[in-house]
């Protein structure tokens, strides 16, 4: 790892934090914040799906574990709310390398694994919306204490900090496995499994390893998720819409590339709010509108929003030879 | 006779009513090229499939180094030194030639920097050097041909499983890389291939086991075998082998 490589992650992270300095409009921020939000759930699954090749339907279920758990220990267990954080992230990663554990064991792949995990995940869900500890039907509320140390802040705009800290760290965590034997590995399998098996490559480990790292990732959002919102029940923990959403914006940004999730959250997010705009919150429409754009970019844009880019930026290089 | 690297004692594979592997015993010499011959479904592939992990014997024994080691996972057999190349090229296809010959590198390299070096070198070596950079999915035939065996080469097998590495390429390309399998010899990696093309089986090979329907029928020096009856018969039937036979006498 060197600073030519790094470089460009910190580029625009930079950009993205002074935005709180010329924007103070809580819609904005707003926007902003469940934007990047997106953008870390989505490069969780894009470490599993878009460098691995494993495609997950059911990240709602480490999404959900890393809200619960962070919620239930503040509420019914007096813990701190930045180690019951950091218990919430090792508690979706636990459940990653679990359900990781049980589906790759048993050889699932392609359609089978992600049948698999949207099952785990709804499981998940029906359990919670039952079980007292997550208070069931009623939900959780974590208590209103709008100070640093409890994890909650006045301003949007520091919510905003932590939430770009941790996509940050995501963006850091991605390049680092970029560089490394364990993301060539990966990439390998992802590529062709028997092949990277012939080369020594213990091919269980290597998708064990990336499902844990996606889910901690995915779980660090549902986190944050649980901090900001300070409400949960079972549909929004283990709901399939955080599923979905983690799997569109690398899908659309561009899988397997470290800012893809962020590019494809805005993406999405724009769109969200395009159709609110457009039908007048009639629900349900903007998922009818995922989907047109889902169809869409597979059709017309394999590579994502940062294919295109790519794509345009070496036609004009081309242009500038030719 | 040379200390064997690999033996393969009595293995057999049964696919529910279909034995496609019966009872076949061979032997890889230290430092020689061995070379697997048979007509189309007589069980090559599966054999070394069961060589090399990929599939577990219904029964019998494989030694490698003097250990047994029958049934053991490609990942861990690769890193033991067996390391095998595939018929049906499998590149990493999205993956550039040196990305895909650094995954074999890696396997003893943990630094990126210097798996990708070592990639770069060994590309010279099978003659992809100028193609470092390609997309594995756009290479020619006979390049995936040269990548498999790079990315096999950079795993540093001592004893190299090669899958029909010459099959469909057209004698030219046959000419400029059966050198390339001997330099690989020579540099003191044990090779058991499976090949269809005799003019290099018989140029290259010190050892030839035939296989026909699962069972190995035949086994000798190159000369032996080309006047081995059994194997004539296995190859053209045993209609076409009396044939030959009496016009043989005629002449």
């Amino acid at each position: 790892m060197n600073s030519r490589k790094i470089l460009p992650l910190v580029i625009p992270v930079a950009a993205l934090a002074v935005v709180p300095v010329f924007v103070h409009s809580n819609v904005v921020l707003n926007f902003m914040v469940i934007a990047l939000l997106i953008a870390l759930v989505g490069q969780g699954w894009n470490i599993l799906g878009g460098y691995g090749g494993q495609y997950s339907f059911g990240h709602a279920a480490f999404f959900g574990t890393g809200a619960y758990a962070t919620a239930i220990l503040q509420v019914r267990y007096g813990v701190n709310a930045w180690p019951a954080f950091a218990i919430g992230i090792a508690a979706g990663a636990l459940v990653g390398a679990v359900i990781g554990f049980l589906s790759f064991r048993s050889g699932l792949r392609g359609s089978y694994f992600a049948l698999v995990t949207l099952a785990f995940a709804e499981v998940l869900r029906i359990l919670a919306s039952v079980a007292p500890i997550t208070g069931a039907g009623v939900g959780t509320l974590i208590k209103l204490d709008l100070r640093p140390i409890s994890f909650q802040f006045q301003s949007r705009a520091a919510f905003y900090w932590v939430i770009l800290a941790l996509f940050a760290l995501s963006l850091l965590i991605v390049r680092v496995i970029e560089n490394s034997r364990f993301g060539a590995r990966l990439v390998a399998v992802r590529e062709n499994e028997d092949a990277a098996r012939a080369l020594g490559v213990d091919a269980l480990s290597v998708k064990l390893w990336a499902m844990t790292i996606s889910a901690a990732i995915t779980a660090a959002g549902g986190c944050f998720y649980a901090q900001y919102f300070l409400f949960l029940d079972a549909g929004i923990a283990y709901g399939p819409w955080i599923s979905v959403e983690a799997l569109l914006a690398p899908i659309i940004g561009g899988l397997g590339t470290a800012f893809g999730p962020l590019l494809g959250a805005l993406a999405v997010k724009l769109l969200g709010e395009l159709a609110k705009f457009v039908t007048g919150d009639a629900p349900g429409l903007d998922l009818v509108l995922y989907g047109v754009v889902l169809v869409l970019v597979v059709w017309l844009a394999p590579g994502g929003v940062a294919g295109l880019m790519s794509r345009i930026s070496s036609r004009k290089t081309r242009a500038a030879h030719g | 006779m040379a200390e064997a690297l690999l033996a393969v004692a009595n293995v057999s594979k049964r696919f529910g009513g279909l034995l496609a592997v019966d009872q076949a015993c061979l032997s890889a010499e230290q430092g020689k090229i061995t070379a697997l011959i048979g007509p189309n479904g007589a069980g090559k592939t599966t054999l070394f499939a069961l060589i090399c992990g990929f599939l577990k014997p219904s029964s019998g024994q494989v030694t490698y180094r003097g250990e047994d080691i029958t049934g053991r996972p490609p990942h861990r057999l690769a890193s033991q030194g067996i390391v095998r190349t595939f018929q049906i090229v499998q590149p990493f296809a999205g993956l550039t030639v040196r990305e895909n010959i650094a995954v074999g590198a890696h396997l003893h390299v943990a630094s990126r920097a210097a798996a990708l070096k070592a990639a770069e070198r060994i590309a010279g070596e099978v003659g992809l050097g100028p193609m470092l950079d390609r997309p594995a999915g756009n290479l020619t035939v006979a390049a995936r041909k040269r990548l498999e065996l790079a990315r096999a080469l950079a795993a540093k097998p001592a004893l190299l499983l090669l899958d029909e590495v010459l099959a469909g390429l057209t004698p030219s390309e046959i000419r400029d890389i059966v050198p390339v399998i001997r330099a690989i010899r020579d540099g003191g990696v044990t090779i058991l291939m499976i090949e269809h093309v005799m003019q290099a089986v018989m140029n290259l090979s010190e050892r030839i086991y035939v296989l026909a329907e699962g069972r190995i029928i035949a086994q000798g020096a190159p000369a032996e075998i080309a006047a081995d009856p059994k194997v004539i018969e296995a190859y053209l039937g045993h209609d076409a082998a009396n044939r030959l036979r009496g016009s043989a006498h005629v002449h």
